[in-house]
C-alpha cells in the first residue's frame, strides 16, 4: 500500500490486523507536537485522514479481485468531501494507531469512521467522521 | 494595551507540526485572524495531482481558529479543540499558498464558537469551510467570569 508524501512527514506506516486491514502506526515525535508534550490536532486529523483513505484503498482493491480486474481494482479515485473530528483526549508522547471503518461504500459516495488511540482501542483520543467522492473509471 | 500580542505571539514563529508545515501569520484584526500554509510538495495527499493533503489544511485552519478565539478575549488561554468540521470545497491548486482565515463568532464561560475559510488566492472562490469549537477545561474565558 502506497502512502502519500504527507504520511512520511506524520512518519506513519502501515500494519495489518488479523484480517489484514490496514492499521496507521505514528510515533511521538517534534514534527507533530503542538502544545508542550502533546500531539497537535492537525496531525491526530492528518493520521485518520490517511487511516480512512487505507481503509478505503482496502476495500477497493478486494472489490477488483471479485471483479477480476487486471490490476487487481484500486483503479478508483478518492476524493474528501467532508470531514467531522471529535477530539477526545488529549495525545500523549508515546506511539498512537489509527484505523478505518468503512460504514458504506456505494457507486459514488463512501462513509467512513476513524478513530484514533494510544495504549487502549476502547479509549480512542479522536474520532473522525468522513464522506469521501469515489470516482470509478 | 493588548493582552494577547499576535504579532509578538508568531515573533518567533510556528513550532511542532505548525513549524514543520511552515505554517506562518499573515495578517490580523480585532474580529480575525489569517494564517498561510506554503505550498510544499512533501505535503502532498494526491501524487497523480499534486494536490495537497487535508491534514496540512485541517491543522492551519485549527490553528487560525484558536488564534481567533485568542484574539477575540485577547488572552492567551489554555484550550482545547473539541470539534472541527471541514468541506473540502474544491481541491487547493498545486504551487499556491493556502490561506486561512478564521473568526469567533462567540464564548460562552467554557466554550468558543468558531468559523473559518482558507482559500489559495482568492477569498471569493474558497477551498474549504470550517466550523471549529473550542473548550476551556478549567476556569472561564476572560470577560465572561460572573
Amino acid at each position: 500500500m502506497k502512502l502519500p508524501p504527507y504520511a512520511d512527514v506524520l512518519k506513519a506506516e502501515v500494519e495489518r490486523d488479523a484480517d489484514g486491514a490496514p492499521i496507521l502506526v505514528m510515533p511521538f515525535h517534534d514534527d507533530v507536537v503542538g502544545r508542550p508534550g502533546f500531539l497537535q490536532g492537525g496531525a491526530i486529523s492528518g493520521l485518520l485522514e490517511v487511516a480512512a483513505i487505507a481503509a478505503l484503498q482496502y476495500a477497493l482493491e478486494g472489490e477488483g479481485d471479485n471483479e477480476g480486474g487486471d490490476e487487481g481494482g484500486g483503479a478508483a479515485r478518492i476524493k474528501p468531501i467532508n470531514v467531522t473530528i471529535d477530539f477526545m483526549r488529549g495525545g500523549r508522547d508515546k506511539t498512537t494507531y489509527a484505523s478505518g471503518t468503512i460504514t458504506r461504500l456505494g457507486n459514488r459516495v463512501a462513509n467512513v469512521v476513524a478513530t484514533a488511540w494510544q495504549d487502549d482501542p476502547a479509549k480512542p483520543i479522536s474520532a473522525a467522521r468522513m464522506n469521501y467522492l469515489i470516482v470509478r473509471d | 494595551m493588548s493582552g494577547f500580542d499576535l504579532d509578538r505571539f508568531m515573533a518567533r514563529g510556528t513550532w511542532g507540526h505548525g513549524g514543520r508545515l511552515g505554517i506562518r501569520l499573515h495578517a490580523h484584526e480585532a474580529t480575525w485572524v489569517e494564517m498561510a500554509l506554503p505550498y510544499s510538495e512533501d505535503l502532498i495527499g494526491d501524487p497523480a495531482s499534486g494536490v495537497l493533503a487535508s491534514g496540512p489544511i485541517i491543522a492551519l485552519m485549527d490553528m487560525t481558529t484558536s488564534l481567533a478565539v485568542w484574539r477575540r478575549v485577547d488572552a492567551f488561554v489554555p484550550h482545547a479543540t473539541l470539534d472541527l468540521r471541514i468541506d473540502y470545497l474544491r481541491p487547493a491548486t498545486p504551487g499556491r499558498t493556502v490561506i486561512g482565515r478564521a473568526e469567533c463568532l462567540r464564548v460562552t464561560r467554557s466554550i468558543a464558537f468558531t468559523r473559518g475559510l482558507a482559500h489559495d488566492g482568492d477569498p471569493a472562490d474558497p477551498i474549504a469551510n470550517v466550523a471549529a469549537t473550542f473548550m476551556l477545561p478549567q476556569g472561564a474565558y476572560p470577560g465572561t467570569e460572573r
